[in-house]
């Protein structure tokens, strides 16, 4: 029992992360109607953002974690925008093929780039920081809390949390914000999105601004309770957070939270069984079979339009 | 106030429209009919921005706003009431109408709007809340007009605001048609198959024909013209 309750906690923890990465697919998705490959190498940026901002922005602190967080979030929404202008926004009108194929070149233009650069460099990287006394630290101070025989570390805590605030925020700005709404109308119909004045471009580039900074959030948590990173390590939770995204429903984003959560609740609670080495082809197994049986995802509908 | 000039339009391969001229008076109805296939659509598209033109011109107001993309065309005063309705059937009425006022910064200005569509149509007002997909057919028209009117249009392009629409619905939007005209100096430009409804509110009307204007003429005078009774009018 205490164990289960273990696992439940860890995976929830790992599945909201998966969740913040799950919602960039899911909102590209929904405005452009194609998979963003790249996002995986995003969340992986997130995570370098935070190694390189932290010791400048006080990490090891409560508010220098926060700064750092927002820092490599600030990083990778820039650097999403940059991506859809150069690398998508010419390929407006093509097959989604086409930018499908554009989004794989991205991610691997991304994950070379990291092992070409000096500063970066192939080899992982400990996501640690100096201290004041020498030793090295983590983003935020950490504590084991203990409830009766539960563990739970405040790194945890900390994921959790974050990723409630960060959920609450989205909601907030696509339900009751005028770029919002407007992301849910053109998501839509784009054309009669225009024919109001909204400028489609604008809007995508907000969503890729909105789905980088979840990714990067997500990359700086990931580091944060798997603190070896690496230009390659989006690939694997990048592909769980776009099959989240798949069970959800594409283009839902409570569906992509769900999805994400029941994910890293399953990767865990596999990972506690005997056959643990299993839990990413269970991952994957789960997709297959959702495209089989529910094609729309959980809580995707097959829309049906009026006339 | 809205000029078009020898507009040739092409989809693909397919020359949609080969030689489209038509003007449009301020403060009037005018009306372009016509069979399936021969250009109406898409001249309304092609002059609000939906589409790019082959060749030709659009005039509005003196200016060229050929190739204009139609989100910007829509702050200079014209709105468009698509075929097809196409509210965005996952938003509320109210973010509907929200939506079409898009442009607008300025809350008083949204809400007076809001108002006047409201007055307007009744109807959407006791549906404020709902999603858009919930609403009927007829209703849905009602509220992409509305959207349209949200951004006070100068000149509304309306195409078939009777396609499938329940008869009494189709008499109450056509008497509100009017009634903007009228009481707002909205200039229309509307497409429409039931020919006989259009031509009656219209002052003028061109048939068109596989991509050409056949006729142009007051509405009166087509309605009374045997050819297009014929062909247009049921006999």
């Amino acid at each position: 029992m205490t164990e289960l309750l273990q696992q439940l906690i860890n995976g929830l923890s790992l599945g909201a992360i998966y969740a913040l990465i799950a919602l960039g697919y899911t909102m590209v998705y929904g405005v452009l109607r194609f998979i963003n490959f790249a996002h995986s190498d995003v969340f992986m940026v997130g995570a370098y953002a935070g190694y390189f901002l932290g010791p400048k922005l006080g990490a090891g602190s409560i508010g220098g974690g926060v700064l750092t967080l927002a820092g490599a979030m600030a990083v990778c929404a820039v650097l999403g925008v940059v991506i859809e202008k150069l690398a998508y926004r010419p390929l407006r009108g093509r097959s989604n093929l086409t930018v499908l194929i554009t989004a794989i070149g991205v991610s691997l233009l991304l994950q070379n780039t990291g092992q070409k650069i000096k500063a970066v460099g192939a080899n992982p990287r400990a996501f640690q920081f100096p201290g004041p006394d020498g030793m090295t630290r983590g983003l935020f101070p950490e504590t084991q809390l203990h409830f009766r025989s539960l563990t739970i570390s405040s790194n945890q805590v900390i994921v959790l949390v974050v990723a409630v605030v960060l959920l609450a925020a989205l909601w907030w700005i696509v339900h009751r914000t005028r770029i919002g709404t407007a992301m849910r109308a053109m998501s839509f119909n784009a054309t009669a999105s225009s024919l109001v004045g909204i400028n489609n471009d604008a809007v995508i580039s907000f969503t890729f601004a909105l789905g980088s900074a979840l990714a990067g959030a997500g990359g700086v948590l990931y580091a944060m309770n798997y603190p070896s990173i690496d230009p390659l390590m989006g690939t694997l939770p990048g592909l769980k957070a776009f099959v989240a995204a798949v069970l959800g429903g594409i283009g839902n984003l409570p569906g992509a939270a769900l999805g994400g959560l029941l994910i890293g609740l399953v990767e865990t609670l596999v990972s506690g069984t005997r056959v643990s080495t299993y839990r990413d082809a269970i991952a994957f197994a789960i997709l297959i079979l959702i495209l089989m049986f529910r094609p729309a995802g959980l809580l995707g509908k097959l829309r049906v339009e009026k006339v | 106030m809205l000029e078009v000039k020898q507009l040739k339009v092409n989809y693909g391969a397919i020359t949609a429209l080969h030689d489209v001229s038509l003007r449009v008076e301020k403060g009037a109805i005018v009306t372009l009919i016509g069979g399936n296939g021969a250009g109406k659509t898409t001249t309304l598209r092609a002059i609000s921005g939906m589409l790019k033109p082959k060749s030709g011109q659009i005039l509005y107001e003196g200016r060229d706003i050929t190739g204009v993309p139609a989100h910007k065309l829509v702050g200079q005063g014209i709105a468009h009431s698509p075929e097809g309705r196409m509210v965005f059937a996952n938003l509320t009425v109210r973010e509907n109408l929200q939506m079409g006022a898009y442009l607008q910064r300025d809350k008083a200005v949204i809400a007076r709007e809001e108002e006047f569509v409201f007055a307007t149509f009744p109807r959407l007002k006791e549906r404020e809340q709902q999603l858009a997909g919930t609403l009927s057919g007829g209703e849905q028209q009602m509220l992409a007009i509305g959207r349209a009117l949200m951004s006070q249009p100068k000149c509304l392009l309306l195409d078939e605001p009777s396609l499938g629409i329940a008869p009494l619905l189709v008499k109450l939007i056509f008497e509100k048609i009017v009634e903007l005209n009228r009481t707002r100096g909205l200039t229309i430009l509307l497409v429409e198959q039931n020919a006989n409804l259009a031509l009656e509110i219209s002052s003028y009307g061109y048939v068109l024909e596989t991509g050409r204007v056949l006729l142009a003429d007051d509405a009166a005078k087509l309605r009374a013209d045997p050819k297009v009774r014929d062909a247009y009018l049921g006999g």
